[in-house]
């Protein structure tokens, strides 16, 4: 009796869902046939099968510069982001100070504060310090907005390691130096792997920031892609945008893999 | 002098641990108050207590995890004040074991050696010997996760050992596995500590483990050693009533001691029963004041009510109903009232020749005056 009432209800809930996720990922699928399409205007539906786009993004080199730049600013910012945003986890977590809390908020506040007042602060600053446009003045800023992802993830790491284990490896003759590097580090390294992945990704899709930052001779991918569809509409940003697509898709799955990868208690 | 007896065994004179005035308070609750220990080197000392007296705090103490808000602390007569936990040489078992996930046993056992910077051929031999000394050789490539409860406990004893440490800390290690495992593994931890010589502060809440380890127990009770000795003094030489009552079962009759010649007696209208010299010395108690006899259940002895008046000097007695008898294979259990209402416990080994009293009836205890332990009775 209840399950030929229920029947229905599964029904529409399935429906509702398969069409919420439609409506999520219908505009970002899009643009992958739209890059296959042979005709020389951004369409949907494609007209044809062509892979004349994907050449052009890798022989044009206003892309491919594009293309590098972005790689070797997010690569950086991962970097950095990791390595202060850990640190900061550390600090965070273990440590016992006046004003903590005052201290982690400041730390997480650019997921809060408006991308674009973040853009418009950095941009007057890095122009009177002379670092706008340049490498070092966007990886400085995207590292500004990646560190609370590294930060979140190494924290909750931290939360789940036992704190006997590090007590136990001060007993055993080990400073806290080493202790960090032989017994936390290990084992919050999948938190610090997923924090440094998702540095990644805020870098290599950030445009807002990037928009403000980058000159005509300095543009990363995102930022090229904003200048280029002002101007010409060619499926070439198809392209672009299903290649973005892949490395942040493909990235995030690494993220999940990693994090299975947490040791065993 | 051979490597290993670097620390233990060295110094015979000198105590391995001295604990003065030792305190610790959280916010304004103190956990400890003013202990005093020493530790002789090679002895095994058992902090029992129950929990929240402040045993645990004092191991932590000890082991530099948590700092002392008073007194002091002596390692090998050196001052632990600001020597952080790496630097004082102490070795500690932590209840759930506290093995690096990440390592192998054998790397599990090889990390304090790293730490101190030993040469890796002594390394792999020293592993291999702390393996062998837990009877776990082979399973030095196992992962914490690959091993049982029981082996687990064994590699974390062999990591606390096998950098000879000045004292072995270890904190209910064997709280978390089955009873029978664990008693088989109070005596291998009792057997191999004696065997390397090592001074052993050991906290437990199970005092059959403590009487089964230890050299010597202190009793905790609200951050205070209330009572340190063997295991025979605290059975059998109770000075507390709260000792009395931790350790193994007890008979408590109050009453208020009056003294007479080196003895004196402890006075319950209608009932007065002898304290003997001895008993009255240990107690020292003021004539008047409230006081309480202890007797242990295998000490009464059940008789007739009519064995009446022609009771031998050098006895005491007093009148109770059986309420249970109880059935123990080896012995039989009796359960009684006394005349005030409180519950008494009488064992008999089988074969005793005891009385065959049974539920409902009315009988006599009796007791050797000498197994009557005076104490004071602070809610007296």
């Amino acid at each position: 009796m209840t399950d030929s009432w229920r029947q229905p209800r599964r029904l529409l809930l399935l429906a509702l869902g398969a069409l919420t996720v439609f409506f999520l990922m219908a505009p970002t699928l899009v643009v992958v046939p739209m890059s296959v399409t042979a005709s020389n205007a951004l369409t949907f539906p494609p007209e044809g099968f062509s892979t004349r786009w994907y050449e052009k993004m890798l022989t044009d080199p206003q892309w491919s510069s594009g293309f590098v730049n972005s790689a070797q600013v997010a690569f950086l910012t991962a970097v950095l982001a990791t390595v202060l945003g850990t640190l900061a986890a550390l600090g965070t977590v273990r440590g016992r100070f006046p004003g903590k809390s005052a201290v982690n908020a400041l730390v997480l506040s650019p997921l809060i504060v408006p991308v674009i007042i973040i853009a418009i602060g950095m941009f007057s600053l890095f122009v009177r310090w002379k670092i706008s446009g340049s490498i070092a003045g966007l990886v400085l800023a995207h590292t500004a907005l990646a560190v609370p992802f590294v930060v979140i993830n190494v924290a909750t790491s931290l939360r789940t390691i036992d704190r006997n284990l590090e007590l136990a490896a001060m007993n055993l003759g080990a400073d806290p130096v080493r202790t960090f590097r032989r017994v936390t580090l290990p084992l919050i390294l999948p938190g610090v792997l997923a924090g440094g992945l998702f540095a990644f990704i805020t870098s290599w899709d950030e445009v807002v920031v990037s928009i403000f930052l980058t000159t005509a001779r300095f543009r990363t991918l995102p930022v090229e892609m904003w200048e280029q569809v002002r101007q010409v509409v060619d499926p070439t940003v198809a392209a672009v945008a299903t290649t973005l697509l892949a490395v942040t898709t493909s990235l995030l799955l690494l993220v999940l893999v990693v994090r299975r990868q947490a040791p065993a208690r | 002098m051979s490597a290993r007896s670097r620390h233990w065994g060295a110094a015979p004179d000198r105590p391995a641990l001295a604990l003065r005035n030792l305190s610790k308070v959280f916010g304004d609750v103190p956990a400890v108050d003013g202990v005093d220990l020493e530790v002789r080197q090679g002895e095994f000392i058992t902090l029992l207590g129950p929990s929240g007296s402040g045993k645990t705090t004092t191991l932590r103490m000890i082991a530099g995890f948590t700092l002392q808000s008073g007194g002091t602390i002596e390692i090998d007569g050196v001052d632990m004040g600001h020597v952080p936990p790496y630097r004082r040489d102490v070795g500690m078992v932590f209840q759930n074991y506290a093995l690096f996930p990440h390592m192998t046993a054998a790397e599990n056992i090889a990390f304090p050696l790293q730490m101190r910077r030993v040469g890796r051929p002594e390394i792999k031999r020293r592993v291999a010997d702390a393996l062998g000394l837990v009877k776990l050789e082979g399973l030095g490539q196992r992962y914490p996760r690959q091993l049982s409860g029981g082996q687990q406990q064994r590699i974390a004893f062999a990591r606390a050992v096998v950098f000879n440490p000045r004292l072995l800390l270890m904190d209910e290690p064997l709280g978390a596995l089955d009873k029978k495992l664990r008693e088989a593994l109070q005596l291998e931890v009792m057997h191999i500590s004696r065997q390397l010589g090592a001074t052993v502060v050991y906290v437990t809440h199970d005092q059959d483990e403590a009487l089964v380890m230890s050299d010597r127990i202190a009793i905790f009770s609200r951050g205070r050693i209330e009572q340190l000795g063997t295991g025979e003094d605290l059975y059998e030489r109770p000075a507390s009533l709260f000792v009395a009552d931790f350790i193994g079962e007890s008979n408590i009759l109050r009453g208020r001691f009056e003294p007479a010649g080196d003895g004196g007696w402890l006075v319950r209208d209608p009932w007065r029963w002898q304290v003997g010299a001895a008993a009255a010395a240990r107690a020292s108690l003021e004539g008047g004041s409230a006081a309480a006899l202890v007797v242990r259940p295998e000490r009464l002895r059940i008789v007739g009510v009519d064995a009446g008046p022609g009771l031998a000097t050098g006895v005491n007695a007093v009148d109770a109903i059986v309420r249970d008898v109880l059935y123990l294979g080896s012995m039989r259990k009796f359960e009684l009232v006394l005349p005030d209402g409180n519950a008494a416990v009488v064992r008999q080994q089988r074969g005793g020749g005891g009385h065959e009293g049974r539920a409902g009836d009315r009988v006599r205890l009796t007791w050797a005056v000498d197994d009557g332990v005076l104490v004071a009775d602070p809610h007296g």
